[in-house]
């Protein structure tokens, strides 16, 4: 199993989740609790009570403090306890952990590993969820599987002509080789399928109003660990980009998702659909999440369901890869990279 | 497309199983196992090379893109 990368920055929750309800995440194992003060700025502290390990996201905020649902042990927004009951001494050990935390392109991120190595410039970068030329649907599904299998299920689009054939998926997905690309430096890898004359699926025949076969492209961007983009381009069949000014004649959708490793065998899986047509059509808004939402379902369904299996092979299990792994394969190598580098120093791995 | 100085590529050569590696040194290797091509790849320069980085060769489009676009009719 793929160990943690620590000393990352990853996706907690969307902004409009963070408010004045206490929220309660896992991430790598360790519980927070998230909360919005009064003055707007989202907080992230560590979700135990010091005193007896009280989940604090179970508990009630008073302003901007937050009082233990168990005993009332008070802790301001930088984690410090300002109030013990029954006696004037604060100990001097009464703190949970504040974790950084900084709001951008409509996600709250996270940073989970050294407080001193939290630059917010690493943060990646999905500017279509925030952008006004672009059209959001968007949600979070918990799966009951290991990172690393949502990791490898994004990598490889030929999936989708047999999980998610009648809404994304056609032949031509899996039947049109890929290029792959890896920068060794920056870890980024990169996997494009280009389709010259394929089918259009339901999804795209329904929201762009394309009647005929079309030109698809798919671009993966893989940021690892946590954020991946699939620049999506939809075109009738043999349009293809000028070579110069605006790409008008083509559809366009970013997909992210946001691959959140909550314990060894679970994950958030964050997904948006941005588009740049019909902005105010709420009709296509409402098929585009519905059908987005039932491709990541038959996604988790069938994840959870390797999981269970997984769970119970042995160690070094037999796989098989071919080319259609390309990608997967070099993903799987620079976490595995990762995760050793981040890993404390004298940690013991199984 | 990844522009960076150590970037490997991998091509599918169209119409065949073969997958062509080419790494940033500027050498390239065929193979019908991705993991054969991924261990060749990252064993520059023990496998091959042995310099530093050198100006990559212009990538092939992924198949399906056309280069020589033609207007398109409004």
């Amino acid at each position: 199993m793929t160990a943690f990368v620590r000393d990352q920055w990853y996706v907690a929750a969307y902004s409009r989740e963070v408010g004045r309800e206490l929220l309660g995440r896992t991430i790598l194992g360790e519980p927070i609790v998230f909360y919005r003060t009064g003055d707007g700025e989202a907080v992230g502290l560590a979700d135990r009570c010091v005193h007896r390990r009280f989940p604090l996201s179970e508990s009630r905020l008073d302003g901007d403090t937050i009082v233990c649902g168990y005993h009332g042990f008070t802790y301001d927004s930088g984690g410090s306890c300002v109030f013990v009951p029954g006696q004037q001494r604060i100990p001097r050990t009464a703190r949970v952990a504040a974790y950084p935390v900084v709001e951008q392109d409509s996600f709250v991120w996270v940073w989970i590993g050294d407080r001193a190595k939290a630059d917010p410039a690493l943060i990646p970068r999905a500017p279509w969820l925030a952008d006004p030329n672009y059209t959001t649907v968007s949600g979070m599904e918990p799966l009951n599987a290991r990172y690393m299998l949502l990791v490898d299920n994004l990598m490889d689009l030929s999936h989708e002509t047999y999980l998610h054939g009648g809404y994304i998926g056609t032949p031509e997905v899996a039947e049109t080789p890929i290029q792959t690309e890896v920068d060794e430096d920056s870890g980024i890898v990169y996997v494009s399928r280009h389709m010259d004359d394929a089918a259009c699926p339901p999804f795209y025949a329904k929201s762009t109003g394309i009647e005929g076969r079309i030109t698809r492209w798919q671009d993966i961007e893989y940021h690892p660990p946590c954020l991946y983009l699939l620049h999506s381009r939809i075109a009738p069949q043999g349009v293809y980009p000028p070579a110069e000014g605006p790409d008008d004649q083509a559809f366009h959708v970013e997909v992210v998702y946001a691959i959140t490793p909550s314990t060894e065998n679970t994950t958030y899986d964050f997904w948006a659909v941005a588009r740049d047509f019909a902005l105010d059509d709420e009709e296509v808004s409402r098929f585009l999440h519905s059908n987005n939402h039932t491709v990541v379902m038959q996604d988790v369904t069938a994840l959870n369901l390797l999981e269970q299996v997984l769970v119970k092979e042995a160690d070094g299990y037999q796989e098989l890869s071919i080319n259609i792994d390309t990608g997967g394969l070099a993903a799987r190598r620079i976490l595995k990279r990762m995760a050793e580098r981040s890993r404390p120093e004298g940690a013991v791995t199984s | 497309m990844l522009t960076g100085p150590r970037v490997y590529r991998v091509d599918w050569v169209l119409g065949t199983d073969r997958l062509r590696g080419f790494c940033f040194c500027g050498t390239s290797y065929d193979a019908e196992d991705p993991i054969e091509l991924w261990a060749w790849l990252l064993a520059h320069p023990d496998s091959h090379g042995g310099t530093g980085p050198t100006e990559p060769e212009p990538a092939d489009p992924p198949s399906g893109t056309v280069r020589d676009r033609q207007p398109v009719p409004a």
